[in-house]
Formats: C-alpha cells, sequence, structure tokens
C-alpha cells in the first residue's frame, strides 16, 4: 500500500488498536496508514466498526490498546485541532444559520472584516446565501448537513471526518453534499469518510478501507478494491452491495 | 425573540428599579396581632410620624415570640400584653424599664347554641369549668401569646388543666388571634379573644360574645425599650421618643380616640 | 354566603380600580419575586449546568441533596435566613432583618436550588445530544457550559417560571424574614394572611385572584414566547 501512495507529512496512522466493550471486541487494526491525498473512504456493512474507527482518528474514543498517530506523532490536541467531523444526524445549534458558522468562526479570534468575508464565502460554498437568519433547526435535512460541513469546514481543517453524511438523504441532496466534499477535498482538504454505499464510494474515493466485524479488511486505491478486492469478505460485500 | 427578551428586560428592569425602601429614620417595634389586627396602630401611628419624621414599623407576631425577638435584639421596642412576662423580660436585662400604655379586655366568645350554658355569665372561671363539663369545642391560641398567657392563668385559677384533652374537645391551634377565631367560626368552638380583635374580625359567622365583664379579664398593654446596652445597634433615641409619646398626651388620646363601630377599643392608662 | 360573593366582588373592584396600597402591595411583591430569581439564576443555572457536564466524585450525592432542596419547608429557610440575620445572628451587623432585601435572599435560599435541578435536567439532556459534536469543535467541557446554556434557553425560561412561581406565593420564610410590616415588606402572600386573620376572606381572596392573575399572565407570556419558538424551529428536537 505504501508503496502505491505518495507519503504525505501529517499522515494518519493506527497501529495495534484495540476497543472492546463488555468484553465483547468492537475494533481490532493492528496497522493502517492513511498518508495518500483522499478522499478514503471507510466501505462496510453495519456494525463493521466503521464510526468507531472513525471517532478514534479524531480522539473522540480513545482505545483500550494502541494508539493513533498523525505524522508519526502520538495524535495530540494540536493534531485534534486541525481536524473537523460531520457527523451522522447533523448536532446543529439552536441559533441560526449565521450563528452556527460564527460560533466557530469566532473561535479563530480573526478580524471581524475577515470573518464577515468568511462568512459570506462559506454560505456560497454551502449555497445557504438566501437562509442566513434562518433557524438552523428549521432547515431540511440535506440543508442541515450542508451546514453541518460548511461548519466543520469554517475550522480550516487539515482533516475532514464524515460520519455517512447522506444516509438519510435523497439523491439530489447526496449530490450537492458530494459536490462539496470534491470540492473540499480538491482544495487540498484530506476526506475521511464512512459510507456504507458502494456507488458513493466509487463516486469519491481515491482509496478505500474495506471493514468487516472490526476488522480492516482490506486497503487499497479505489478502482483495485472496487473491481478485483483482494479478500474475500470485500467481495462478498460487494457481490451483495451490487444486488440490494 | 431576541427583542421580546429585551421587552421582558426592561420591563423587568423597571420594577427593579422602583426603590425598595426609602431610607429614612425608622424603628422596629415588636408587637402582638391585638394591637395590628384591630387596626389601632395604623390609626395612631401616622400622627407620630408626622410629628417626627420617625417611621414605625411594626412586627405583629404573638407576645412570646415577640419577647423572643426582642431578646435578640430585632426590634427596638416591645409592646405586648403579658405582665409577667414583661417583667421577667426587664429583669432579665433585656428591657430598659416597663411603662404602662393601655388596656382593653377579653371576652369569651362562643356558639350561638351555647352547648357549655355560659351565655351572661360574669364569672369567666364558672364559664371555663363549665365548658369543661361539658366537653364542649374550646379553641385555644396555643402559641405562647400573651392571650394564651392569660388563658391558661384562667384555667389554672380554675382547676382545670384542659391540657389532657388537648386534639379532643380542647383544639390547640398555635396561630394568632384571627386565624384562632377563623377555626373557632368553622367549628362552632369558644375561644378567648382580646376585644380589639374580635370588634374588627370579619368572619365571626354563628360567634358572639357570651362572657364579658369579669375583672380578671382585664388586659393590659406594656411599652418596653430594648436595652440598648444588651444591643448597641437598638435605635435608642428614636424609640425612647416612641415611648414618649406613646406615654404622653397625644399618644394616650390617640389611643382614645379610636373607635370602631362606635366602641372604644383601647383604653389609655399610662401613668 | 350571599354577602360574602358581593364582598368578593367589591374586593376585587377595588384592587382593579387602582387602590394605591393595594398596588403598592402587587409591586413590591413582584420587585422582591422577580430579584430573588434573577440572582437564583445567576447562581442557580451555571451550577447546574457544571453538574450537568462535570464528573467528580461526590456528583451523584450532589445531585441528590439538590433535588431534596427543592422541597425544602419555606418556614425552615425562612427561620434560618432569620438566625442569620438576626441581630444576635452572625450577619446581623448588616441590618437586613425586616427588609425586602432579607426576604429576596430567603427567596434565593428557596428558589435556587429548584433553578439548579431543573437546569441540570435540562441541561444534562442536551449535553448528551452535543458532547461529541463540541468536542470535534474543540469546545471543553467548562467552555461547553454556556453554550449548552443559550442553546436551551427555552427550556430554561420554564425553569425560571417555576421558581419565579414558587418565590411569589411563599409566605412561610418572607412573613418571618421580612415581619409584615406595613409599607415596607408587606408583600401580597402577607397580606393575604394577614387579611385572612382578621377575617377579612373576600379580600384575602380577592388578593389571590390577582396572584392567579399574575400566574396566568406570566404563563401565557411563555406559551407565547415557545409557540414563536416552535414556528421559528427553536424547539429541541
Amino acid at each position: 500500500m505504501r508503496d502505491l501512495l505518495p507519503d504525505m507529512p501529517g499522515g494518519l496512522g493506527v497501529r495495534d488498536l484495540w476497543l472492546a466493550r463488555k468484553g465483547k471486541m468492537l475494533l481490532d487494526v493492528p496497522e493502517l496508514c492513511l498518508d495518500g491525498p483522499g478522499p478514503t473512504l471507510i466501505l462496510g456493512p453495519n456494525g463493521a466498526g466503521k464510526s468507531l474507527l472513525l471517532r478514534c482518528l479524531h480522539g473522540l474514543i480513545a482505545p483500550d490498546r494502541g494508539r493513533v498517530t498523525q505524522g508519526g506523532e502520538p495524535l495530540n490536541d494540536t493534531h485534534k485541532a486541525r481536524q473537523a467531523m460531520v457527523f451522522q444526524q447533523p448536532v446543529l445549534l439552536r441559533r441560526s444559520v449565521a450563528a452556527n458558522l460564527d460560533f466557530v468562526l469566532r473561535r479563530q479570534s480573526l478580524p471581524r472584516v475577515t470573518r464577515k468575508a468568511r462568512m459570506a464565502e462559506l454560505l456560497a460554498e454551502g449555497g445557504l446565501d438566501g437562509k442566513a437568519r434562518q433557524s438552523a433547526r428549521s432547515l431540511s435535512g440535506g440543508e442541515a448537513q450542508r451546514l453541518a460541513i460548511l461548519r466543520a469546514l469554517a475550522l480550516e481543517p487539515e482533516t475532514l471526518f464524515l460520519d455517512e453524511p447522506t444516509s438519510a438523504l435523497d439523491p439530489g441532496a447526496t449530490q450537492a453534499i458530494e459536490q462539496m466534499v470534491l470540492r473540499a477535498s480538491a482544495r487540498g482538504v484530506r476526506i475521511v469518510m464512512v459510507t456504507h454505499d458502494i456507488g458513493q464510494a466509487r463516486r469519491l474515493a481515491a482509496d478505500i478501507v474495506m471493514m468487516q466485524g472490526g476488522h480492516v479488511v482490506e486497503h487499497g486505491a479505489a478502482k483495485q478494491v472496487l473491481d478485483a478486492p483482494n479478500s474475500p469478505a470485500s467481495r462478498r460485500y460487494l457481490a451483495g452491495g451490487l444486488v440490494t | 425573540m431576541i427583542r421580546d427578551l429585551i421587552r421582558a428586560g426592561t420591563l423587568a428592569l423597571g420594577i427593579l428599579a422602583a426603590p425598595v425602601a426609602a431610607e429614612e429614620p425608622f424603628i422596629v417595634v415588636q408587637s402582638t396581632t391585638s394591637t395590628q389586627n384591630s387596626g389601632l396602630l395604623d390609626y395612631i401611628l401616622p400622627g407620630f410620624e408626622a410629628e417626627t419624621g420617625i417611621d414605625v414599623r411594626v412586627v405583629a407576631v404573638g407576645t412570646g415570640q415577640a419577647i423572643r425577638n426582642a431578646i435578640n435584639g430585632d426590634g427596638d421596642v416591645l409592646l405586648v400584653h403579658s405582665r409577667p412576662a414583661e417583667e421577667q423580660f426587664v429583669a432579665d436585662g433585656w428591657g430598659v424599664e416597663r411603662l404602662d400604655v393601655m388596656y382593653n379586655d377579653f371576652v369569651l366568645v362562643g356558639p350561638k347554641s351555647d352547648p357549655a350554658e355560659v351565655r351572661g355569665g360574669e364569672d369567666i372561671l364558672a364559664a371555663l369549668t363549665a365548658i369543661a363539663d361539658a366537653q364542649a369545642p374550646f379553641a385555644s391560641r396555643g402559641d405562647d401569646s400573651g392571650t394564651h398567657k392569660a388563658e391558661m392563668a384562667h384555667w389554672a385559677a380554675a382547676d382545670t388543666d384542659p391540657t389532657g384533652a388537648s386534639g379532643t374537645w380542647y383544639r390547640e391551634t398555635g396561630s394568632g388571634m384571627g386565624a384562632t377565631l377563623n377555626v373557632a367560626s368553622g367549628m362552632g368552638a369558644y375561644t378567648l379573644t382580646d376585644r380589639a380583635t374580635w370588634l374588627s374580625f370579619g368572619n365571626r359567622g354563628e360567634l358572639e360574645i357570651l362572657v364579658e365583664g369579669d375583672p380578671r379579664l382585664f388586659n393590659q398593654y406594656g411599652v418596653i425599650l430594648v436595652n440598648p446596652e444588651k444591643h448597641p445597634d437598638v435605635r435608642a433615641a428614636a424609640a425612647q421618643r416612641f415611648i414618649d409619646w406613646l406615654t404622653g398626651p397625644d399618644g394616650q388620646g390617640a389611643i382614645a380616640s379610636y373607635q370602631l363601630d362606635g366602641e372604644q377599643l383601647f383604653f389609655p392608662n399610662a401613668r | 354566603m350571599q354577602g360574602f360573593a358581593s364582598e368578593f366582588s367589591s374586593a376585587l373592584a377595588l384592587i382593579v380600580a387602582g387602590d394605591p396600597e393595594l398596588w403598592a402591595i402587587v409591586l413590591l411583591s413582584l420587585q422582591v419575586s422577580v430579584f430573588a430569581v434573577l440572582i437564583s439564576a445567576v447562581i442557580g443555572m451555571p451550577v447546574g449546568a457544571a453538574l450537568a457536564v462535570a464528573r467528580f466524585p461526590g456528583r451523584r450525592v450532589l445531585i441528590v441533596l439538590m433535588n431534596a432542596l427543592m422541597g425544602f419547608p419555606p418556614v425552615v429557610v425562612g427561620l434560618l435566613v432569620y438566625l442569620m440575620l438576626s441581630r444576635s445572628g452572625p450577619l446581623g451587623v448588616l441590618e437586613l432583618l425586616y427588609t425586602p432585601t432579607a426576604m429576596i435572599i430567603a427567596q434565593v435560599v428557596l428558589v435556587t436550588p429548584i433553578i439548579a435541578a431543573l437546569t441540570r435536567q435540562v441541561v444534562e439532556m442536551l449535553a448528551e445530544e452535543y458532547s461529541e459534536q463540541l468536542r470535534s469543535l474543540g469546545v471543553s467541557r467548562l467552555a461547553s457550559v454556556p453554550v449548552l446554556l443559550w442553546d436551551a434557553r427555552l427550556a430554561l425560561v420554564t425553569a425560571l417560571l417555576a421558581g419565579f412561581g414558587r418565590a411569589i406565593a411563599e409566605v412561610g420564610a418572607v412573613i418571618i424574614v421580612g415581619g409584615n410590616i406595613n409599607h415596607v415588606t408587606r408583600v401580597m402572600t402577607t397580606t393575604i394572611a394577614l387579611e385572612t386573620s382578621k377575617g377579612n376572606l373576600a379580600l384575602a381572596l380577592a388578593l389571590g385572584a390577582i396572584l392567579i392573575g399574575i400566574a396566568i399572565a406570566v404563563n401565557a407570556m411563555v406559551s407565547t414566547l415557545s409557540l414563536r419558538a416552535e414556528q421559528e424551529g427553536l424547539r429541541h428536537a
């Protein structure tokens, strides 16, 4: 794998990661290295441990054993500050659309003028220009998720994690989210996104992490994983995925 | 939404901005419910306040509580009606000197049906004995007030201990005179009350005066300056002015002129 | 009872017509209770929110204690505050006994646990929803407190009103520490107690009607507010 992808400074790594709850193994990942430019898509059935892995990478969950590294160092607060995450269910503050973005922008101690400019930029990027003053809670599902992504982007992250952001959305809304993700990736944001949608993986992924039962069964370039999977588990999932 | 909050906030501030209490010289008088509920203090105090500019703040509780509050120093003047307790208060050094102010009298009130047949009597001891014998309902203050102390003294003089029947025909309300009258009115019970409270009481129902005129029902009020040596914060000068006024011609005249329904309630007798 | 009905309506007419004495009493009641609720909010909300987000040994015990304090008998509170403020008490030098300030203190003691306990409940529920997102945004537990308080604002207004209801309807504590002094510390509830003891039941009841009127007005305000919030989608999902 490492030979296939160029080594990026600040790449995300996992070593001997082990997570269990109530005696049940949930994650067992001896080694994983996300050092490509992405987007990386984590693919697999429900209960494969995709979301847990994402949370470990973001430092929201501390593994029982092993560690997460960035650029060779154990993940620390400085690293985490350069990461952002979008959840399956967008968690929006009970405030206006603009206030949700401002909440993040204010924390960066930018001059007022810059802040306003960033705000306008972000609203335009998410197609929410006309809704700045509207309550975030009154947005449609697609709009809400777009706002959640904008808020994550407002942090100007190096890495953006997305946990099945389109699982509850219709095709049109899904497409808008995918466009945002691709634009962010093109601007140099490393995307790590969980999905169980094979079509989505095909549309977005540069590399794919295939998971099953808490294990990473395969990690490789998207085309290779999708068209010529090495692992039997990948083959089974992809075959089933084509049927459903 | 925000505008609503601001509007509500402005309203709240407007309410708060009004002065909570104007600062002017004042004294605190620990007194009994009878002087307040009868309306006497509301009637005579404006005269003193106008003359001296001293605001008189009356805390009206039972005599027992008034005395305890005064012992704690939470008052400058004590105006109550239980002579033995007042003399004890002075003897213990809490008060400077006890002065007579005025008197009224106690009356025994009870239901029109008068199950103990005490109507028209002039002997309070005989009436109480009859009530005890008939086991007719009797509402007692039971709160260590001046009236309660007087009632207990009469029971003792009649060689009866009603507290053994507490909870049956003898009901201790543990409340002020008005509340006790409400209880008596509600359950058709006898009770001993000072005449002033009775006359100004609005919820008599079936109650009426049954026994009055016994010299033993005499009810003397005294006034005492709380001892500044015990409590240096006592507003002694202003309090002394109030006591001088109350026991002087102006105060005594004001007391004498207070009438309710054409009846004089208190009789000044300061010496 | 016919006499009572006419007495009641004339008492009510007296109040509504704007008898200045009575309105002064109503105003003082509002002053004292609004002030008490504001102070209780300043103390109780951060405490409740802190208990909702912080994790430390003894936290459960504190929560149980706080919930128990919600039912603290007002008379006991009155007595405790009296003992503190009495000239013989530790705070006697402040000369606060028998002042509106003393009544505010007693009401603060009564209302703060209510606001703190309700705040904890509301904020804990919201914190569950926000926890991961806020951590992801790099907001520390401590820094999340004001965020949660602000986002729970509608539910917190209800908590404030519960506190206000307890404060304005309370008589046992304020009559002890306020002394029910005419023109100084006489509020609606102590006036009701006094008029009842004078046997002026109609006037007492008329004042009670005003008290209920205030309660209805306040609740109507809140319901309008939350209806508006619902339309704006600000309601808790």
